[in-house]
């Protein structure tokens, strides 16, 4: 799909998601804004996932490993018609199937359910392998925050893979420098986070995640990887899109006022 | 134990292309034949058990049969929180399987003691908890584990246990097997403590209590009808494991005699106790230790009998 239509989808995605954090009194507002323009590259240029497919064997896959984004997944399937838009509305209200952390088996294209931050690489992996032993040609990426790489089991993942060359599995991770209660380079010496994937025996690139040109070449990239799996790094800004909410994480928790909403909006639509 | 495993399940491998084995820096030559057989269907995951469990529900989400193998306590509280949000929460058919379970591995000291895993695992949604209790009933029950549709833990002993079996038992989920009848007394024996029991069993028939004893090798989900059975008709049930007398079999039965109307029998925890055992010292050595005996069980059995019929002439008579 072409750039211009996916900044669009990216735009509709990040509306929808404001409101439905408003209406349905979701947090981790910020973080699901974090990756939107990720998530549509994702769903509507690199992977091969549709209404047809969605639950063919060989479909290719996608796990939000950082589950409290949940949010901005949702309305990302949605856009991508894997379910209706109308079951949105209900979203978060006692006894639907969508939650703040997502539900297995809740809705088609939802892979894992994750909301345990530091689970999902690992599952991606087995996957990826399946799909080695099932002789599967599909792609596997995992979406991982910064934060997320606090946890020791991200590494063993990490260290697995690149023992088994599992070139069809990809880690991307919204670098957005925050984690719950601070900056995630100061909680724990994240960085160098690409020569820390590199070393673990990775290719590694690093990319603007907010320009969809850089993703999707990365991801192209990622998707054609040999002999390794693949990281991206994708520096990102908490809260991207809305001016009073980039880069404060006090978003991490807040849900926005009907005013916050419509402000939002307004400055998204003047993008 | 453990070899009884991998040489069912090179077996069963070879008719079901959907097990995978996933081994966790363990087993060092038990796995020889299978590495041979079936070696893109082996994956030895390292020292990294929480990262193999989620493996496992990825394979298993892919539609793959994955088993998972180490040391009991690494394989299960290790990697809890894997077995119960991405196995279990997704109700996944992997068999997980703790070896050297209990004392088992006792003189490798507390880190590789695993009296605790039935008890953490139990309250898990979804997940059957299976303590066969001899290597016959190993391969009974990996056959039903990789036959079942969710998650199964298979708690395993070590190698060289003796044999209460001579042929290989058909196992079903949640149904015990009766391995010897008897009138008076009804043990339940769970896991690596059934030869044990055999031999308190026939001690105590010879003594004149006609002694019943069942291999209780499911955990979860309890097998209600037996109990229901045993409790109605036999004055004095006992339950014997290697686990703490916390949450394990016996706090399973207990747990259940308390939603019950007054039965007919008394009932008796035989277990271990809520210490953790410091020092050097094998298998039997801790087992004295704690009183996980013949003559202990015998012994206990017979106090506990003879409150169930108040007066000590009854036994006497009994015994005689
Ligand atoms: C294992 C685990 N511990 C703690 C949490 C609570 N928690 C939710 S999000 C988060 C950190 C958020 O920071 P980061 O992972 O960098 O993601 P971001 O929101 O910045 O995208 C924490 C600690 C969790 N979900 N899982």
């Amino acid at each position: 799909m072409h750039k211009d239509k996916i900044k669009i989808i990216a735009r509709n995605i990040r509306k929808q998601t404001v409101s439905l954090s408003h209406s349905a009194r979701i947090a981790h507002l910020g973080s699901s804004l974090s990756c939107v323009d990720i998530l549509a590259c994702v769903y509507f240029n690199a992977l091969n996932i549709n209404r047809k497919n969605v639950l063919h064997p060989e479909r290719d896959r996608f796990i939000l490993s950082k589950g409290h984004a949940a949010l901005a997944l949702y309305v990302t399937l949605a856009q991508k018609g894997l379910f209706s838009p109308m079951l949105l509305n209900d979203c978060g209200q006692p006894g639907s199937l969508l939650a703040e952390h997502p539900i297995p088996g809740s809705i088609p294209g939802l892979e894992a359910a994750t909301g345990s931050l530091g689970h999902g690489l690992s599952i991606g992996l087995g996957m990826t392998l399946a799909g080695r032993i099932q002789l599967y040609d599909f792609k596997v990426l995992v979406l991982l925050s910064d934060g997320e790489c606090n946890e020791g089991s991200v590494w063993e993942a990490a260290m697995f893979a690149a023992a088994q060359h599992t070139e069809n599995l990809v880690a991307i991770i919204d670098y957005n420098k925050w984690q719950a209660t601070g900056r995630s380079d100061e909680i724990m010496a994240l960085s160098p986070l690409k020569q820390k994937w590199s070393a673990f025996g990775w290719n590694a690139r690093e990319v603007d995640g907010h320009n969809i040109e850089e993703i999707a070449e990365a991801l192209r990239a990622a998707l054609n990887s040999k002999d390794a799996p693949y990281a991206i790094i994708a520096n990102t800004i908490k809260g991207r899109g809305v001016s009073f909410m980039e880069d404060d994480n006090n978003w991490h928790y807040r849900i926005p006022t009907a005013e916050e909403v419509m402000l939002a909006h307004q400055e998204l639509d003047a993008q | 134990m453990r070899n009884a495993f991998a040489g069912e399940l090179t077996k069963l491998a070879s008719n079901n292309l959907k097990i995978v084995l996933l081994s966790g820096d363990m087993g060092n030559h038990l796995f020889d034949k299978y590495k041979v057989l079936f070696p893109e269907r082996f994956y030895n995951c390292g020292v990294a058990e929480s990262n193999m469990t989620g493996i496992a529900a990825g394979m298993a989400l892919a539609g793959l049969k994955p088993v998972t193998y180490s040391i009991a306590p690494f394989i299960t509280i290790r990697c809890l929180e894997q077995i119960k949000i991405d196995i279990c929460y997704h109700n996944l058919p992997v068999v997980i399987i703790g070896t050297g379970a209990g004392l088992s591995y006792a003189g490798l000291g507390t880190t590789h003691q695993s009296c605790d895993d039935i008890a953490m695992l139990r309250v898990i949604p979804n997940i059957s908890i299976v303590c066969p209790g001899d290597a016959m009933e190993v391969r009974g029950a990996l056959r039903a584990a990789l036959n079942h549709n969710g998650p199964v833990y298979l708690r395993l002993g070590k190698k060289d246990e003796p044999l209460i079996h001579k042929i290989v038992p058909v196992i079903e989920i949640g149904k015990s097997l009766i391995i010897k009848r008897g009138r008076n007394i009804c043990l339940l024996s769970t896991g690596n403590l059934l030869p044990l029991a055999a031999n308190a069993a026939e001690n105590l028939t010879r003594l004149g209590i006609s002694t019943q004893l069942v291999s209780f090798h499911t955990i979860k989900p309890l097998d209600e009808t037996l109990l229901s059975d045993v409790f109605s008709s036999f004055q004095l049930v006992v339950t014997l494991e290697e686990h703490s007398r916390i949450g394990g079999l016996g706090g399973s039965v207990a747990e259940w005699l308390s939603e019950m109307p007054p039965q007919h029998s008394r009932f008796y925890r035989f277990a271990l106790p809520d210490v953790f055992y410091k020092g050097a010292g094998d298998q039997n050595h801790v087992r004295d230790y704690f009183g996980i005996t013949k003559s202990e069980i015998v012994q206990q059995v017979i106090k506990n009998y003879r409150n169930c019929l108040g007066s000590g002439d009854d036994l006497q008579n009994a015994v005689q």
